[in-house]
């Protein structure tokens, strides 16, 4: 169908957008290059010459550099199952007949729409805070002894915030998905007398299954650079510190670019690991 | 009897359902209610639900220290801009992705969204020089054009998947009927894709209306939006959790109605090729 | 008198001085506590005065830190006036980031800064930041609870009078924790705090030769101490309070002592937001008798970065938000206990201050006692009480921060947490080439 003419438009249609994000990659790209090779100290006077392969090495020798990874794919990874479960499960939910199923999808998805900063405000204070915190007066209220969230389960609490954000999304996909099931199929199964458990394993969970993959493979993106959650909750503190904040506290904190910027090439490794081990893994789903 | 095995069944869904929304929805709702509240009734113990003494102070102290209409237009014209501004380049991008599909498409695509894993902090610098060198420092354009690079991976994505399901057949109709490139995306294509495309752009509203890092580190006084706005409210001296609310509820709240009056429209495109 | 009667009046007055021939529009970055909030809401006084006006970036104390660092390092110039502290003002002015203020009016009379301040935010001699509110630290207690359990809090108690106090007035079962300090990472929060508490044990960060001293005998007592006073008689999750935190708590009564800011003082005596303002006492930060006070030294100030097309302007603004008038001016709108404290000598020699404001003696005695140049028993190579002026020191402060936060949430030892704060810091120095 396609021919010499179409695809020579084609490709003139698709250069803006490809040139856009290949300026937008390539520019900030070599400019971190550029600067994890530097001493580039800005309150030291800016740039202090050539450092080698001094920053990266001085990274990743950091006692904080390996917690960091592990942290970075535990929180990705707890968002990960934590959604994709609650959520396949809340679509099956919402899928069955009920009263109010509009009004049930608006509740449901409200969480999607709250800036990320302000979700996590409300969270540690008004829940979270050990003492004046909702959690707290309901454990008082049971005689038990409150928790103090963000410092003993900093990590289970972090993973909450950020999965409640996320549920949403997660949800409205495998809900669109469920809802394209052809019911006759259910029905028979169920008139063969399937156990609802079989028909869960053997008919939804694999029809689901290019959806979980799509769920999977834009909540990584986004939650590999999660900031501002932790910004506000714990600032890194109590086994907390991803890979990303470590790189916010070397530029920010520390002052000192060169070697946050060679932290941000590990980042990007990083993520083009977890990029790769993702196609391999579901990029089959994709393939259309 | 079935029919009643029916009701029943159904009477437990819908109290289930209600129940799990209620508990997801609640964080929101219970925020709603603290803005009301005086500071002292925010931390009583035992909380108070519903019985107190609605109030109105927070919001007008919270609109006395911040001119949140200036915060709120920003957001508006930088969401709302960079949304539109992505989308316009992203339809003819996803168009030929669709269509005249090549070899690279899939790489090019996913390409495409590996850019978005690059870490905003590691950036910060050399974006920020860079900023200054073009003068758009505190700069609603920059930010526009920011949050557009950002989002529109996203974007042409989003569309790529939806105008893949719209049979070829059609537009090859048009052509035979004599429609050039440009008519044939603008009079059949796009108006078949109103659904897809209006999505696409709900979405990255909410996404460029929510983004926490930019927002802030790139403005000042003239362009920043809400997301600015809310960085002054976070724990200042004091007992504050009555205001902290007043100011989230104005955070969010315009995002969150339009979400709500648009999520038929939200949801059915936002599907990211996961239905066949 | 209308605003707009204000108005001609105060630029007939401008057209007379001939200061400002133009009207400006001022970028102010500043934090968002108490007082500058009130100075935001008295900003009419300026405008009307000058013509200038103002659009204010209002920002939490870490967000505005890496705002206005990454502006000020990068010469973005998107602020006209900066809010900076003690430890960024001799730094910056090192970097020749800042405009000297050597020339400001007469009336404004800059000797009349409070010495200790304008020590802490001058480089080489020259102020680079006018103090808008300066404090020191010391004890704020409960007057009700020392009595109902038969203490007396002296003028300047030792820390083993304050962990006996703290233990014996704990009462966890109706929520009364003996004391609140603080305990959320970060150089300007639990480590500010802990640098103090540790001068006072005869502890430092480094010795003359730059190398870190955590593994000194005197940084353990002083963690292990800490960390024992917050288990005994501390509230729950106390690693996550920082002085917003502990404030709160206070507020609400359920703290026997806070060792914290001396600008508290002024929010828990305020009985529109304390539950015990009439009930708190003030001393002395405590010591163990070898010479020096757990009490810091610090001030928000404003400065200007180089640069600036706005300098004139910005200087005005400077001179009206640190004069004497400014202070005359809060006096009058919200009572002369909540005018900033800590910056100038005059405001502690006005009787209207005095008598309104019992801590004010309390908070000059604090402030006079910090010495920067000095702050620890055994001598050291840096300046900064309860931080070391060194570029660095906000990066390794945090980190060690952290691990001194962890080991009060029970996750680590006192040994472990100073075994690793030593090899943060070591290797940061190195990195910084020391």
């Amino acid at each position: 169908m396609a021919t010499q003419h179409s695809r020579s438009a084609a490709r003139l249609m698709m250069a803006p957008a490809v040139f856009l994000l290949l300026v937008w990659m390539l520019v900030p790209l070599s400019m971190t290059l550029w600067f994890s090779f530097r001493k580039y100290l800005p309150l030291r006077g800016g740039d202090l010459g050539w450092a080698g392969f001094d920053n990266y090495v001085r990274f990743v020798t950091s006692s904080s550099f390996w917690p960091s990874v592990m942290t970075t794919l535990m929180i990705v990874g707890g968002v990960l199952v934590v959604t994709v479960v609650l959520g396949v499960l809340l679509a099956i939910l919402l899928d069955q007949p009920m009263w109010g199923q509009g009004v049930v999808r608006i509740l449901v998805i409200a969480p999607f729409f709250v800036m990320p900063t302000v979700s996590a405000l409300v969270w540690k204070n008004m829940f979270m805070d050990p003492v004046n915190g909702l959690f707290a007066h309901l454990w008082k209220f049971f005689g038990a002894e409150p928790i103090a969230w963000l410092s003993e389960a900093s990590m289970q609490s972090l993973i909450m915030i950020v999965s409640w954000q996320w549920l949403p999304f997660a949800t409205l996909i495998l809900l669109t998905a469920i809802q394209s099931l052809d019911s006759e199929q259910l029905e028979a199964a169920e008139m063969d007398g399937a156990p609802p458990l079989a028909r869960f394993f053997h008919i939804i969970l694999p029809h689901l299954s290019r959806a979980i993959t799509v769920v999977i493979l834009i909540q990584t993106i986004f939650l590999l650079s999660i900031f501002a959650e932790i910004f506000v909750t714990t600032q890194g503190s109590f086994g907390t510190k991803t890979l990303t904040y470590l790189i916010f506290q070397r530029v920010l904190e520390s002052q000192n670019v060169g070697l946050g910027s060679a932290g941000g090439v590990y980042a990007i490794i990083l993520a083009n690991i977890v990029a790769l081990f993702l196609m391999r893994i579901v990029g089959k789903n994709l393939d259309a | 009897m079935a029919r009643a095995v029916k009701t029943q069944r159904k009477a437990i869904n819908t109290a289930l359902a209600w129940a799990v929304g209620l508990l997801i929805f609640f964080p929101i709702l219970w925020t709603i209610l603290t803005s009301f509240k005086t500071e002292a009734q925010a931390i009583s113990d035992p909380p108070v639900f519903l019985f107190f003494d609605w109030t109105l102070e927070n919001y007008a102290v919270v609109q006395e220290r911040s001119n949140y209409m200036r915060f709120l237009w920003n957001s508006v014209i930088i969401a709302g801009g960079s949304t539109i501004l992505g989308t316009i380049i992203a339809i003819p991008a996803a168009w030929s992705m669709a269509f005249v599909p090549s070899k690279r498409t899939k790489d090019i695509l996913l390409w495409m969204l590996s850019t978005k894993m690059l870490p905003a902090v590691g950036v910060l610098y050399p974006i920020y020089l860079l900023f200054i060198k073009l003068g758009w420092l505190d700069s609603r354009v920059g930010l526009i054009i920011v949050l557009m690079l950002i989002n529109l991976p996203i974007i042409v994505w989003m569309l790529y998947t939806y105008f893949r399901e719209i049979p070829g057949e059609i537009l090859e109709a048009a052509r035979m009927d004599g429609a050039s490139l440009r008519e044939e995306i603008l009079y059949v294509l796009t108006p078949m894709a109103v659904p897809g495309i209006a999505s696409t752009i709900l979405l990255n509203i909410i996404l460029a209306w929510n983004e926490p890092f930019w927002t802030l580190n790139l403005t000042a006084a003239k362009a920043a939006p809400l997301t600015a706005f809310i960085a002054s409210y976070s724990s200042p001296e004091g007992l504050f959790y009555a205001k902290l609310s007043a100011a989230s509820v104005m955070a969010i709240a315009p995002i969150l109605i339009m979400g709500w009056f648009s999520q038929k429209q939200l949801v059915r495109g936002l599907t990211f090729g996961a239905v066949k | 008198m209308t605003l707009k009667g204000a108005f001609f009046a105060a630029s007939a007055l401008v057209s007379v001085s001939a200061t400002a021939l133009s009207a400006e529009v001022l970028t102010i970055a500043t934090v968002n506590n108490g007082d500058m909030i009130r100075m935001q809401k008295l900003t009419d006084d300026f405008t009307a005065k000058t013509g200038h006006e103002v659009s204010w970036v209002t920002l939490e104390e870490n967000v505005l830190r890496q705002r206005v660092t990454t502006d000020i390092t990068t010469k973005g110039g998107a602020f006209d006036i900066m809010t900076i502290g003690m430890y960024e003002t001799p730094i910056w002015a090192a970097n020749g980031w800042l405009v000297p203020l050597d020339d400001l009016s007469e009336e404004y009379d800059a000797d009349d800064i409070l010495p200790a301040m304008r020590g802490g935010l001058s480089h080489d001699g020259t102020l680079y930041a006018a103090p808008f509110y300066g404090e020191s630290s010391m004890i704020m207690y409960r007057t009700d609870l020392f009595e109902a359990a038969g203490l007396e809090m002296p003028e300047a108690p030792t820390w083993s009078f304050v962990a006996d106090a703290a233990r014996k007035i704990t009462d966890r079962d109706n929520e009364i924790y003996g004391i609140c300090l603080r305990g959320k990472a970060g150089w300007g929060e639990n480590m500010a705090f802990l640098t103090a508490t540790a001068n006072s044990f005869g502890a430092r960060w480094f010795d003359e030769d730059w190398t870190p001293q955590f593994d000194s005998d005197a940084w353990e007592e002083t963690l292990t101490f800490y960390l024992d006073l917050m288990n005994d008689a501390g509230p729950p999750g106390a690693s996550t309070n920082g002085f917003n935190e502990n404030l709160s708590l206070f507020q609400q009564g359920k703290c026997g002592m806070w060792i914290d800011a001396t600008v508290a003082a002024s929010f828990v005596t305020n009985p529109d937001d304390s539950a015990v303002a009439d009930k708190v006492g003030f001393a002395l930060a405590p010591d163990t008798g070898k010479g020096k006070r757990g009490n810091w030294l610090w001030a928000w100030a404003l400065g200007i970065p180089a640069g600036t097309q706005k300098e004139d302007a910005a200087k005005e603004f400077i001179e009206w938000a640190t004069s004497k008038a400014y202070i005359e001016l809060v006096a009058a709108n919200e009572g002369w206990a909540n005018v900033p404290p800590g910056a100038r000598s005059s405001l502690y020699q006005n009787e209207a201050y005095l008598s309104a404001a019992p801590f004010a003696e309390m908070t000059l005695k604090s402030i006079n006692s910090a010495d920067p140049l000095n702050p620890t028993v055994d001598p050291v190579p840096y300046v900064g009480v309860q931080f070391v002026a060194i570029p660095e020191f906000a990066g390794f402060a945090t980190d060690v921060g952290q691990e001194f936060s962890a080991a009060l949430a029970g996750q680590q030892t006192a040994q472990q947490a100073l075994a690793k704060a030593q090899a943060l810091v070591a290797d940061a120095m190195e990195a910084a080439g020391y």
